[in-house]
């Protein structure tokens, strides 16, 4: 696998670079004119995430320079970086050691290497199938009962989010579809582009016209005007980049629904675990805010989608109904 | 731990106190005493005539010299790394050492989530995000007692753990 120069995947990364050029400068221009206590901080929250915007694009140059090895590597250091806030937020006991340090010296490596490897088999169950057994049998051994299921369940569950399912974004990488090969990267960089797309313009529409909260007591800022404004911008501007997918103008619409839908999931869901720690514990709550997992939860629940997604209609062999 | 967050120039003039029966073999001594100048103080004072007291005093005396006119030291007060869930009773050598030393000031400084990156018997370390969290000098009356002294500190230090 390597990745030809590629006259699309520049375009696509110099109109990025644009966008986020125009955004800083938009950003700074706000940061020095807002007043109230209220816009301030409204405004910050806005230029942390062109910030985030700026690493996210980096990160994508980089991987997209050095190749799959560079990918695989760079997103297993984004799950040990997620999965170590993950472990900074829940609590643990001391009998539950061990296990981390499986879970993030052992299983961890071992996920982006069957993936390297292109070992789709092993890597699509070695977490929901041997970590998910391997975590109640390692506790179980450690001795202690108390709380057992929570334990286990709390471990598994860090595992499959910040590990297994951020390692589908790089496993884009492994898939090779027919007529589009050694441009996998640019699937990587559409599906970071769309769910990006749609948590900014969620952000937007909801500070435009979002209302009815769909969800208060997990999140205040989720609402339905930002909802629905969000999801239709990202799909809309997801079907018009089409041309740098192996997909039909129809297939990246879908494709885009499903990715944008997924995003605001994960989100969603993440918002939920951090509300409950929150109440819960007060001394994480400044660690485990505002990490890199509060990043990568849309690409989290989204990532794993997209590629079985994507392998469906390329990949594997299809029924007989199948048109 | 702690060291890693001090500037350099204090760090250099700061030395960690560690028991001697842990840190003294092989690999745990170079770290201990290359890397961290740590100063070893014998935990389990056992000596063979039965004089803890003359043990004890050796020991502060150490203390004492090894804090000179300008350093610092790094004295864990629970004596012991405990099951991480409450901070533990605080040994006295603290109160002795302010008994001889008024002038110096005694910072809180709690630690959060170590017993979890590395709890006790444990030799792999698992990276979870710590805090260190230092807190203003104590302030004792000038002729506290022990047990006032030891809660005053205490009670610092847990003071700590929530801000």
């Amino acid at each position: 696998m390597k990745f030809k120069s590629d006259q699309q995947m520049l375009w696509i990364l110099g109109a990025v670079v644009a966008g986020l050029v125009v955004a800083s400068a938009l950003g700074y221009v706000l940061a020095r004119r807002a007043e109230s206590e209220e816009r301030k901080a409204a405004i910050d929250n806005l230029n942390a995430r062109i910030r985030a915007w700026w690493i996210m694009i980096g990160i994508f140059t980089i991987s997209f320079v050095i190749g799959p090895a560079g990918s695989m590597l760079l997103f297993a250091f984004i799950s040990l970086l997620a999965l170590r806030e993950y472990v900074s937020l829940i609590t643990s006991t001391r009998a539950d050691h061990r296990t981390l340090v499986w879970s993030f010296f052992v299983f961890n490596p071992l996920q982006y290497w069957f993936w390297y490897q292109g070992w789709y088999g092993l890597a699509i169950i070695l977490i929901p199938v041997y970590a998910f057994l391997f975590i109640p049998i390692r506790l179980a051994l450690a001795g202690d009962v108390g709380g057992f299921l929570d334990r286990a369940a709390r471990i598994q569950w860090g595992l499959m989010v910040c590990v297994y399912c951020i390692s589908y974004a790089p496993a884009l990488l492994t898939l090779q579809i027919p007529g589009y090969s050694g441009q996998d990267a640019k699937l990587l960089l559409f599906l970071v582009i769309v769910v990006q797309l749609s948590d900014v313009f969620q952000y937007v529409w909801g500070k435009l016209l979002g209302k009815r909260k769909i969800a208060p007591a997990i999140s205040p800022h989720k609402t339905w005007g930002g909802f629905v404004g969000g999801v239709a911008t990202a799909v809309a501007l997801g079907t018009g980049l089409w041309w740098m997918t192996p997909f039909s103008p129809l297939q990246a619409l879908g494709m885009s629904f499903a990715i944008a839908l997924m995003g605001f999931a994960g989100g969603l869901t993440m918002s939920a675990i951090k509300r409950d720690r929150g109440v819960k514990d007060f001394g994480h709550t400044i660690e485990g805010h505002g990490g890199i997992l509060d990043r990568m939860d849309s690409i989290c629940f989204s990532a794993p989608l997209f590629f079985h997604l994507t392998r469906w209609l390329f990949i594997s062999p299809h029924p007989n109904w199948w048109p | 731990m702690l060291w890693s967050v001090l500037p350099r120039s204090v760090r250099e003039k700061t030395r960690p106190v560690a028991a001697r029966d842990y840190w003294s073999s092989g690999l745990r001594k170079r770290i201990a005493v290359n890397a961290f100048n740590a100063l070893l103080v014998e935990r389990h004072v056992k000596s063979a005539n039965g004089d803890r007291a003359a043990a004890a005093r050796h020991t502060l005396e150490m203390l004492l010299e090894a804090l000179g006119e300008k350093n610092s030291l790094i004295v864990f007060p629970e004596g012991t790394r405990g099951e991480g869930l409450q901070v533990g009773p605080f040994k006295s050598g603290i109160y002795y050492l302010w008994r001889e030393r008024p002038d110096v000031q005694f910072v809180p400084v709690y630690l959060s989530n170590l017993n979890r990156i590395l709890p006790k018997g444990e030799f792999l370390p698992v990276p979870v995000i710590s805090r260190v969290t230092f807190g203003p000098p104590l302030r004792p009356e000038p002729n506290e007692s022990k047990e006032s002294f030891l809660t005053k500190a205490h009670d610092a230090l847990c003071g700590l753990k929530d801000i």
